[in-house]
């Protein structure tokens, strides 16, 4: 369960909460779930409360291996493809 | 921030769901998501449709509002009857069915139900209307509770004496317990739940791969996320060592979130909680503790219910279990479907059967069934 | 008194009016069991009656809205666009406005002249005149503000023939623009969230838009609706059920702002099941379509406007979804209410 959406944030505001955006939308949320956030982290927003700070080198990584994972696929259905070609000529 | 919209790349995704698609599994392979949020990504990416025909993910007790017993409703419905309180819910709980009804025919007949994003919504009520008990329904599991943690310490700081919680925490570990405690459970390995994960850390899970033997991975939530975790799972169980990795990197650290953990244990502390559908699990729930008990809506408007026995016919119980898919319930789509749910499974819109009733062509054989006659 | 858990109970619920598929069980199985007529039986936007040869549509709605002005709009605007885009939706030329409203006591007069001068500005954009009306005060507390009431009539188009069961195989699915706006604006004012962000209604007269269309296109246009209750989900369904079709919804065609992806994700709402004013679907022949689609960006203002699916026979009346990941599901009827969930 439990909904929760990445946002940046924007503006501290003290002393415990910030103004938080995603989308061109911003939101008010609490920040007294998380340690150490400043103006451009990105939080985790659920129920009005940021509850992690993202790991963006992290996200990037992810990104990385899927698109290895992705690249990889592609080239396979470019093999069988040719595989497939290859008994008509 | 770009990274999180390359995920999202139409063709990132499609050349991961033929990736899916054209997975080799030698056996069948059955995979279990606790998360709600998780029935609702993948059945909205239509990922089942993509799976090969050999893998099989089941939804699990993933849904804190599906698990909310009757009688919680019920106390709640009575509080507001005989107390005039107003009830601040989550959105989710309003068509959860009580023994008479739910929420919204609550507020059908007058009284103040109101629903709010964040249980700092419900403070604010109790703020704007001073001469007014405000009561906040504090349902959802680990991700939840340190939100109204949080929001309780703030009463108190406030000295908001009008404000009060009808406390239903639960926690998903001891549910994983007692599900792989069945012998007769038939689940190879878990999309452990990335936000639950986000304030728990990894540790918890651990038993699952050690005591249990089954292979988990907590994963995120983009149909991306999902793809990858259940690829990471299927080359888990080929390898043949079971271990408890983190798909959801970005969000979730292994030891967790301290600080919000902190919040939790400051405010409640575990008890035996009743599941619909499960009944009672050991230490499976919160309660608040004795320093905040001025809190406690129940104490504070102490009302008599009659105990409920599970609806009759309802295999939710067993469907949460993965034992049974919703079509094999004689209510699925009959008696039970989202415009009148019987079970927990068919309340909520991500419930196992509310989402299977949804997006899968073959759970019906007309549309709407009732609409029919 | 025991009563099943599942049933709806015996009070009118605030889903009977969300477009969902409790309302249209209310029609089907109260409604239309006092008042049936051949002209309503098609439960089309509005109604198509012909006198003395004429070809005329007539529809009402009523507007209730919280809160009265919203970013992009308020209850005036909404009121006469209503109206109006139900009968262009039945392929007509909107004439004439009937207004009732009901004021509540204490009600500010300068609200009710911003509202007035709003249905003035809007019904000169549509071309209608509001031609009798009503007025009734309500004691504080029996209503919301303002309630109000059109009903409009307009004459059909010749050589056209509109309606939510033309639908055929071979047809195309164009929506004029991005989805959801009205309901996201609504909402984010409606729910103190404090979302900051340009989100504003869609809230707009259609017929600058759909007349063109029809004038050109003819019979070649087979459905018209405006997605309002329920959204482009719950018009489709009403489409491919009374046409017993299947449509085919391309789901990374369906232009959504990024705001209202933004909110919609906050909120844990589908964009194709929030409410739009100011948008319409077109069924219309395969052949036209995109000529259709060509004529609303580039002369018409409706630069998102986009071919989004396809009709195919089938009797089951299903939406089925082509998913941006590439999987397939069905997009059903919404249940109820549009409720903000968090888990």
């Amino acid at each position: 369960m439990c909904l929760g959406i990445p946002m940046e944030v924007v503006a501290l505001i003290p002393p415990d909460r910030a103004r938080v955006e995603a989308g061109s939308v911003s939101t008010e949320v609490s920040l007294q779930l998380v340690e150490n956030v400043s103006v451009g982290d990105y939080v985790i927003v659920h129920a009005g409360f940021a509850i992690q700070v993202m790991d963006l080198e992290a996200a990037e990584e992810t990104y990385q291996l899927l698109n290895e994972l992705a690249e990889a696929e592609a080239e396979m259905e470019e093999e069988a493809a040719l595989n497939r070609e290859a008994p008509r000529q | 921030m770009r990274t999180l919209e390359k995920l999202r790349e139409p063709g990132l995704l499609r050349t991961l769901t033929r990736r899916l698609r054209s997975l080799k599994v030698s056996s069948p392979v059955t995979l279990m998501e606790v998360c709600g949020t998780h029935t609702m990504a993948i059945h909205r990416a239509g990922l089942p449709s993509v799976f090969p025909p050999n893998l099989h993910v089941l939804s699990g007790p993933g849904c804190p509002v599906c698990v909310t017993p009757t009688e919680y409703l019920d106390r709640a419905m009575a509080m507001a009857r005989e107390y005039g309180v107003m009830l601040t819910t989550f959105g989710d709980m309003m068509r959860v069915p009580g023994s008479s009804g739910n929420l919204t025919f609550l507020r059908g007949e007058g009284y103040p139900v109101e629903v709010v994003y964040s249980p700092l919504g419900a403070l604010d009520l109790a703020r704007e209307h001073q001469e007014q008990q405000v009561v906040f329904l504090a349902v959802g599991f680990e991700t939840t509770a340190p939100t109204v943690a949080a929001t309780v310490k703030y009463a108190r700081e406030q000295q908001l004496r009008n404000f009060s919680i009808l406390c239903a925490h639960k926690l998903i570990p001891p549910a994983l317990e007692v599900l792989l405690a069945d012998p007769e459970i038939n689940v190879d390995g878990f999309i452990l739940p990335g936000h639950v994960s986000v304030i728990l850390g990894s540790e918890p899970y651990r038993f699952i791969a050690e005591k249990h033997h089954r292979a988990c991975v907590i994963t995120g939530f983009e149909p991306a996320d999902v793809a990858q975790g259940i690829l990471m799972l299927v080359e888990q169980l080929r390898s043949g060592e079971p271990r408890v990795e983190i798909q959801y990197r970005r969000g979730v650290r292994p030891e967790g979130n301290a600080r919000a953990l902190k919040f939790v244990d400051e405010l409640f502390e575990p008890a035996d909680a009743t599941w619909r559908g499960f009944g009672l699990i050991p230490k499976s729930g919160l309660v608040l503790r004795e320093a905040f008990s001025e809190f406690d809506a129940a104490e504070r408007f102490p009302v008599e219910i009659e105990p409920q026995p599970e609806p009759a016919g309802c295999l939710c119980g067993e469907v949460v279990r993965g034992k049974v898919a919703p079509p094999e319930c004689g209510l699925f789509a009959r008696a039970c479907t989202p415009d009148t749910p019987v079970g927990p499974c068919m309340v909520s819109s991500e419930g196992a059967c509310a989402a299977f009733y949804r997006y899968s062509p073959q759970s019906r054989t007309s549309k709407g069934g009732s609409d029919d006659d | 008194m025991t009563r099943s858990p599942g049933d709806s109970g015996d009070r009118i619920l605030l889903a009977h009016g969300a477009g969902g598929s409790l309302m249209h069980r209310l029609i089907r199985e109260l409604l239309l069991k006092y008042l049936d007529s051949p002209e309503l039986a098609p439960l089309d936007d509005a109604a198509e009656l012909r006198i003395e040869g004429d070809r005329l549509a007539f529809s009402t709605d009523s507007f209730v809205v919280k809160p009265l002005f919203f970013p992009g709009g308020d209850i005036g605007s909404l009121a006469v666009s209503g109206t109006v885009n139900d009968l262009l939706m039945k392929g007509a030329r909107p004439a004439y406005l009937s207004l009732g409203l009901v004021l509540e006591e204490g009600l500010p007069i300068a609200d009710l002249a911003r509202i007035l001068e709003s249905i003035q500005r809007t019904s000169q954009a549509a071309e209608v005149s509001v031609v009798t009306g009503d007025t009734k005060v309500v004691p504080r507390g029996e209503a919301d503000g303002v309630f109000i009431n059109t009903a409009g009539i307009g004459s059909i188009l010749p050589e056209t023939n509109v309606g939510g069961s033309n639908a055929r195989p071979g047809d195309a699915v164009i929506v004029s623009g991005g989805i959801g706006e009205h309901g996201i604006a609504v909402m984010t004012e409606r729910n103190g969230l404090k979302l900051g962000g340009d989100i504003a209604s869609d809230a707009a007269p259609l017929n600058r838009v759909v007349l063109p269309i029809l004038e050109r296109f003819g019979g070649a246009v087979h459905v018209l609706r405006d997605p309002t209750r329920g959204g482009v989900a719950a018009s489709l369904n009403e489409i491919a059920d009374a046409s017993h079709v299947e449509i085919a919804l391309e789901e990374s065609a369906v232009p959504v702002r990024e705001q209202v992806n933004a909110v919609c994700e906050l909120l844990g709402f589908d964009p194709l099941y929030v409410p739009c004013e100011g948008r319409f679907l077109a069924v219309v022949d395969g052949a036209v379509a995109d000529g259709v689609v060509e004529l609303l960006r580039a002369e018409l203002d409706c630069p998102l406007a986009t071919r989004i699916g396809e009709v195919s026979p089938s009797d089951a009346g299903l939406v089925q979804l082509h998913t941006t990941s590439g999987g397939r599901r069905i997009l059903d009827m919404p249940a109820g209410e549009l409720l903000p969930r968090i888990c």
